[in-house]
């Protein structure tokens, strides 16, 4: 049995990486998966729980986080895709259209 | 049917506006004219039905609606036709379509025909309104409509500089009297409750005593706007500018009607007036004054309608001192007679003018006599009227207020006036003789400005055109007026049982109330009144005699005489620096503050808040905008530093 504090500092870390993956990278895919990672950093959190609680509330979320992970993939490719067709970059720091 | 007097001219206006495009100059001239003869007519015709009414209740009355009612106070349009007014009625409509007639030869050329006819409508109908109105509110409406008339017909040339100023000059200084005025008005109406002439003098026994503050107050604040209308002391700076309009209104406004404004609110107010005799006292020192400075600086103006200017300012304080001595009747006779004669002085200036192509400075002039024969003679007919020679209109007049002066025991008033007589007489034949005698000077100008003294510019005289008499458009009413200068003053025949003509018809009005002495000339004896008269006389003709001396016989004379005593004859070309005194004392002042609220006060504070809070906004924005690079890691950043500190806050609490 895995004590509920190692699982919740994997999910503290595997979340701090996925942050700084997010403000760090230029590549809009990193980001993109960075994001994912942050989303699983939560995902563990929440099993981490349901067993520590013997509840199944939290496994339920989980599948509901991976939907709208699945859902947010989609839409975030699309425009991926869409932009690097317009800019033929994905680089963040190059699409700055909308500034002040 | 009084108000179809004013009505003819307002109506004559409008359809000259709407219409007068398609009228051409004959139709608006027949037009402008034929409604101020038809209100002459309509004049003649109430005044008739209103001598037909016993003396008693000799007053027409005719209301035509409330103008406004509030509370207890109540003011109506209503005309009153009473012998005063009927006077004046008589005296407006009938020089004024005299002059009306005479402007359309005068203005023919004039691109802006139209608009000045609509203008002097416009004033005649302001004007009828002044002095036929039952009210202090309805007067004070005519009295602005006519000082807005002045002003646009001083300005009427508004392409030239000087005119445009002069237009200003008028209104501004009219707005000091005005303002007096209006004060006095508030006055009145606080104390008495009403502004109805009828109301207000009965009432006014009741609630003053004879000389008390309240209605000595009252009465000097009218008077200050009657000074500022006829251009007395301290206010008369603005007539002798007002020159620059077209010369018929100089004749119409400036001289014959609206400039006696001021002399008919006294006579309609002689009740409240004789309440206060401080008041009156003011009045006779003012108008003495008046007419003894006037006259002085007269003597030494070489522009022929600046003389004649100069030479209103000091009638109309011979009328004003008339009123202060409480000889209102004869105040009101010298307003009729001074209509008469300086109204054809005027139109006999503007002749000249006209014919020597817009010349007026009379040094540029002489020998006329014989080159325009219908205006020389006219005219010598209206100098000796106004110089006080009998059986002439102006003899009549200034010697009854002189008279008047001197049995009312005011001798410094009367001496000022004999003063003032001997210079009226002396100035106006110098006008005439350097005008009509004499050899003509206009042709070799140029070498005869010895004495110029610079306070003249003119373009030069066109040479090409020969000096020419004016048509008969002009000439007709110089003669009419010619002949009222020459009978006029018959209604005021001395030596008669129960008061003169005149004065028997202005009874009603003058002892309608409080029942004092309205005219003491005649307690004197007849040869008191005979040695007066010689007296008169004698003066008038020492004036004459030294004027043909002077400028004819001996012109050398002339120059000697401006140089012996140049300090003062400098002192009247410049008019004994009034206008520069004003300048200093209140145009530079008030236009140093105005110019000081606007560079400081409007620029720097009240645009200064105003752009303060745009410069603020835009200066704020400017920061926050650094904040929306565009980057989305600048966003992500902003999103973990808050969710950061919005953690710690969690953790802290």
């Amino acid at each position: 049995m895995i004590p509920l504090t190692w699982s919740l500092a994997l999910s503290a870390v595997l979340f701090t990486i996925g942050v700084v993956g997010v403000l760090v990278r230029r590549n809009a895919l990193v980001i993109f998966m960075s994001i994912e990672l942050m989303l699983n950093a939560a995902n563990l959190a929440f099993v981490a729980f349901a067993q520590q609680m013997n509840s199944l509330d939290g496994q339920i979320f989980v599948f509901f986080v991976m939907t709208v992970a699945a859902a947010e993939v989609a839409v975030g490719l699309a425009i991926i895709v869409n932009v690097f067709r317009l800019r033929e970059t994905i680089f963040v720091d190059e699409i700055n259209l909308l500034k002040g | 049917m009084l108000w179809i007097i004013p009505a003819l001219p307002l109506a004559a206006v409008l359809l000259n506006l709407l219409f007068g495009d398609r009228l051409g100059k004959r139709g608006t001239s027949v037009l402008a004219c034929g409604a101020v003869i038809l209100a002459f007519m309509a004049a003649l015709r109430a005044v008739l039905q209103l001598a037909g009414i016993p003396e008693e209740d000799r007053r027409i009355v005719e209301t035509l609606y409330t103008w406004m009612r509030v509370g207890d106070f109540s003011a109506n349009v209503s005309f009153l036709l009473d012998p005063l007014s009927a006077i004046m009625v008589l005296v407006v409509t009938g020089v004024g379509s005299l002059i009306h007639v005479y402007s359309t030869a005068y203005m023919a050329e004039d691109p802006s025909f139209r608009r000045f006819f609509m203008y002097l409508n416009l004033f005649m109908f302001a004007m009828l309104t002044l002095v036929l109105a039952d009210n202090y509110l309805l007067m004070f409406v005519g009295w602005e409509g006519v000082g807005l008339c002045s002003y646009l017909l001083i300005g009427f040339w508004y392409e030239k500089h000087s005119a445009t100023e002069a237009g200003k000059k008028a209104f501004i200084v009219n707005r000091i009297g005005d303002f007096g005025f209006i004060l006095g008005l508030f006055f009145l109406i606080n104390w008495t409750g009403s502004v109805d002439y009828e109301r207000v003098f009965a009432a006014a026994p009741h609630l003053f005593p004879i000389g008390g503050i309240a209605i000595t107050a009252a009465t000097l604040l009218l008077f200050l706007g009657a000074t500022g209308k006829s251009a007395q002391l301290p206010l008369f700076v603005w007539l002798p500018d007002a020159m620059e309009g077209p010369t018929p209104v100089s004749a119409l406004i400036h001289a014959a009607t609206m400039v006696t404004a001021g002399v008919y609110m006294v006579v309609r107010s002689h009740v409240l007036f004789q309440m206060a005799p401080f008041t009156l006292e003011v009045i006779a020192i003012v108008g003495a004054a008046t007419a003894l400075m006037a006259a002085t600086i007269g003597l030494a103006q070489n522009d022929i309608k600046r003389v004649l200017a100069y030479s209103t300012v000091s009638q109309l304080g011979y009328m004003f001192f008339a009123c202060g001595v409480g000889a209102f009747g004869a105040g009101i006779f010298h307003v009729m007679t001074h209509a008469f004669f300086k109204a054809l002085l005027f139109l006999g200036a503007g002749s000249v003018i006209h014919g020597m192509h817009h010349e007026q400075d009379m040094r540029r002039m002489g020998g006329l006599a014989g080159k325009m024969p219908v205006t020389h003679m006219t005219m010598l007919i209206a100098t000796i009227a106004i110089a006080g020679i009998p059986p002439f209109a102006g003899f009549f007049s200034k010697d009854e207020i002189l008279a008047a002066a001197f049995s009312s025991g005011h001798f410094p008033i009367w001496i000022a006036g004999l003063i003032g007589a001997v210079m009226t007489a002396f100035y106006m034949f110098r006008l005439y003789i350097l005008t009509f005698r004499g050899e003509p000077r206009f042709i070799e100008h140029a070498g005869h400005d010895a004495q110029g003294h610079g306070a003249h510019t003119d373009e030069p005289h066109g040479q090409g055109h020969p000096v020419h008499e004016s048509p008969a458009a002009m000439t007709i009413p110089l003669v009419i007026l010619a002949v009222l200068s020459i009978i006029g003053g018959f209604v005021g025949m001395p030596f008669q049982e129960g008061g003169h003509l005149l004065e028997r018809w202005l009874r009603p009005v003058l002892e309608s109330a409080g029942g004092l002495p309205h005219s003491v000339g005649h307690q004197l004896s007849h040869a008191t009144e005979w040695a007066l008269i010689g007296l008169s006389v004698a003066i008038a003709g020492f004036g004459i005699f030294m004027a043909f001396r002077v400028y004819l016989q001996r012109p050398s004379l002339a120059t000697s005489l401006r140089e012996r005593f140049a300090g003062l004859h400098n002192a009247l070309i410049h008019k004994y620096w009034v206008d520069e005194f004003y300048d200093a004392i209140a145009v530079k002042p008030i236009y140093r503050l105005s110019q000081w609220l606007w560079r400081f006060f409007d620029e720097k504070i009240v645009d200064g808040i105003v752009n303060g809070v745009g410069y603020t906004l835009e200066g704020g924005s400017a920061i926050l905008r650094l904040f929306q690079t565009g980057y989305v890691g600048t966003y992500a950043l902003f999103i973990t530093l808050g969710v950061l500190a919005l953690f710690l806050h969690i953790l802290r609490s």
